[in-house]
């Protein structure tokens, strides 16, 4: 295995019940890059996201992360381990303050690191700074979001995995979002980014796969995916 | 003027009622009963007089300041940081409150008193099932079982070994705590419905093991003549039971009276609820505690920041369940009888009563309806068979006027201020 690679999929397979969603799928992310997964609805992406999270546990294959077998770690263990997730419908805490959302996202940062994470966020979102004591809930879409991955980000994670961030928000919102995570990846940040959005997902990736029906389809850079033929009608609109 | 105005009114009033309590009203002992028994008149005009002077004084305060040059002291106001005085109002109220609840007893008949020991039972009981029910979530039908632990653990203890009260109750709680932990490990894997029928098999399961293990147990003839606690080895008994312990009468040198039980246990029972409120509101504060809020508002949140709910929810439940055991103990030690009669499922629907009518995760709220739960049934006693229904008829309309209950819980908020930085 490379020194290179952050996490790698071999043949994994998943099963919920007696239905498989996912088919002997296996891809890899780099290091400092961002890869993205795109597939219509219910073609198993945020399906993969979790089984990687353990939770439906892979029923077949092996998950590496930074080189380390992680296919039958308990979910606790692997989320506390550099490895951050925003999670599909953002699914802030409705009723507590961006503050309290932020340190619980910092729950496991130790504490010589948890201000200076938390002076982070709030310079990528000053926004959020604005609105420190104010009930989460109360929020617009996007402030919900940007909480969301400022929540992710408190635990300084090395790998950032985003599921749907631009699921109903406003073009000018999602444009930021994106700015965002392509600033993170410069940061040094490996993103791997599950997204409907096609079109602006591949622009910022550098790699993307295409999943259907539960099994990856194609894979490519970012760029020839934008122009790929097949990719642009199922997915780009023509 | 206005600034000095009000001060000025408000020590006058406090002056007023003071010396009209201490000098205006004498009592009397006529044979058996005390009578009140106003002062003479000229008492009275001088508690006016008196009263006239403060207004004065405090009214040109400022002008006399000016005349006598009297050293001025800072103000509390000016050395606390912005925000903080609102948290002082609130700190006053509570030790007004405390104060109160410590000196009433001593006026109060003992009726009311043994009423208001057993409402700071429920208290207590409706703050640890607060943490379950209303921090974290979890719906929990048998937290009785708790109680009824920490209850025979005490009786068992003092029975067959000759443990005292004060030994019993921290092992009560841990007892209690580890009964928790041993349920919560299996359960806390299921979700809303599915525990609240598990927790209430638990609560019957611990029941009817206590009606059915006859030889330790006593079974439903119970365990009776649990002693009561004692202070410092005195006994409020009129001859101490344990040769080594003398009576607290006797003691002091003062006639025995059996109302210093009563007030004694009433005391003992403010200083339990009082650990408790503190307690539980340093957990809420402490990242333990949010976590608790966390999960109950989103479980996939929480796993996603690496908490592991299983864990958290057990921490929860501990917890909960070793506030059952400490007011289980002081109730087996107070009531002096106990059986599985006191502990069945009706009393795990008070106790979850009283968290939903005084508002889940409020501790004002619970205490409120604690109170109010435990005192109006005994005030509508001449209602004995309507009783249920009264209680029944209460919850629907909470529901339907209040669903957040009496005192719903409050999070911190904080107005936008709208300086320039608005613009």
């Amino acid at each position: 295995m490379s020194q290179n690679s952050m996490l790698k999929l071999e043949n994994v397979s998943t099963h919920y019940g007696q239905i498989q969603a996912l088919h002997d799928v296996s891809l890899e992310v780099n290091k400092g890059e961002i890869v993205t997964l795109i597939g219509a609805n219910g073609a198993g992406k945020s399906t993969l996201m979790m089984t990687v999270c353990g939770d439906p546990r892979a029923s077949g294959g092996k998950i590496f992360y930074e080189g380390e077998e992680i296919t039958q770690r308990p979910t606790d263990k692997i989320m506390r381990n550099g490895l951050a997730v925003v999670p599909e419908g953002r699914r802030i805490f409705s009723g507590m303050t961006v503050e309290e959302n932020l340190s619980m996202g910092g729950f496991f940062t130790p504490k010589a690191d948890y201000d200076r994470n938390m002076a982070h966020v709030y310079e990528l979102f000053p926004r959020l700074k604005e609105r420190e004591f104010q009930r989460a809930g109360t929020m617009s879409g996007g402030e919900q979001q940007m909480l969301a991955i400022g929540r992710a980000l408190m635990s300084n994670p090395r790998m950032l995995f985003l599921d749907e961030p631009s699921l109903g928000l406003a073009p000018i919102i999602i444009q930021q979002i994106f700015d965002i995570i392509s600033m993170l990846r410069d940061d040094g940040v490996t993103i791997f980014l599950v997204e409907q959005n096609a079109n602006q997902a591949l622009r910022i990736a550098d790699r993307g796969y295409v999943l259907e029906n539960g099994r990856i389809v194609l894979q490519d850079t970012g760029e020839a995916l934008l122009t790929n033929d097949e990719v642009r009608n199922a997915y780009l609109g023509g | 003027m206005n600034r000095t105005l009000y001060p000025a009114i408000f020590a006058a009033i406090v002056t007023l009622i003071l010396t009209s309590m201490m000098l205006g009203i004498k009592l009397k002992t006529e044979g058996i009963n005390l009578t009140l028994h106003s002062a003479e008149g000229s008492t009275w005009t001088m508690i006016f007089v008196a009263t006239a002077v403060v207004f004065l004084f405090q009214l040109f305060r400022n002008q006399l300041t000016g005349l006598v040059k009297l050293p001025t002291l800072p103000t509390v106001e000016s050395m606390l940081p912005e925000g903080k005085k609102g948290d002082r109002i609130k700190t006053l109220a509570v030790c007004f409150i405390v104060a109160a609840a410590l000196i009433w007893p001593f006026y109060a008949s003992r009726g009311a008193v043994d009423l208001a020991t057993l409402a700071l039972i429920y208290i207590m009981l409706g703050l640890g099932l607060n943490i379950v029910v209303g921090l974290a979530g979890l719906l929990d039908l048998g937290y009785v079982a708790f109680y009824a632990v920490g209850a025979y653990t005490y009786a068992l203890l003092s029975l067959y070994y000759d443990v005292s009260f004060w030994v019993a109750l921290p092992i009560c709680g841990l007892l209690a705590a580890l009964f928790g932990f041993l349920l919560g490990f299996p359960v806390l894997r299921l979700r809303g419905d599915y525990l609240a029928i598990v927790t209430l098999g638990f609560g019957e399961i611990i029941r009817i093991l206590l009606l059915n293990w006859t030889d330790v147990t006593g079974g439903p003839n119970g365990i009776s003549r649990i002693p009561k606690p004692d202070i410092f080895g005195l006994e409020f008994s009129r001859r101490a039971k344990d040769p080594d312990n003398m009576p607290f009468h006797e003691f002091f040198g003062i006639a025995y009276d059996p109302s210093y039980k009563v007030i004694f246990l009433y005391l003992l029972a403010l200083l339990l609820v009082l650990v408790t409120v503190y307690v539980i509101n340093r957990l809420t504060r402490m990242p333990i505690g949010r976590a608790w809020e966390a999960l109950r508002e989103d479980d996939i949140a929480c796993r996603s920041l690496g908490l592991n709910p299983t864990v958290v929810k057990l921490t929860a439940f501990t917890i909960g369940a070793s506030f059952a055991g400490f007011a289980g103990c002081f109730f087996s030690a107070r009531q002096g009888f106990i059986s599985p009669e006191s502990f069945v499922f009706i009393e795990s629907a008070i106790i979850l009563a009283i968290v939903v009518l005084g508002g889940m995760g409020s501790q004002l709220g619970v205490i409120l309806a604690a109170i109010i739960l435990t005192v109006l049934p005994e005030l509508a006693r001449e209602f004995q068979e309507y009783r249920m229904l009264m209680f029944g008829l209460l919850m629907v309309f909470m529901m339907i006027w209040k669903p957040q209950g009496l005192v719903p819980m409050k999070r911190p908020h904080l107005e936008l201020s709208t300086g320039d930085k608005a613009k």
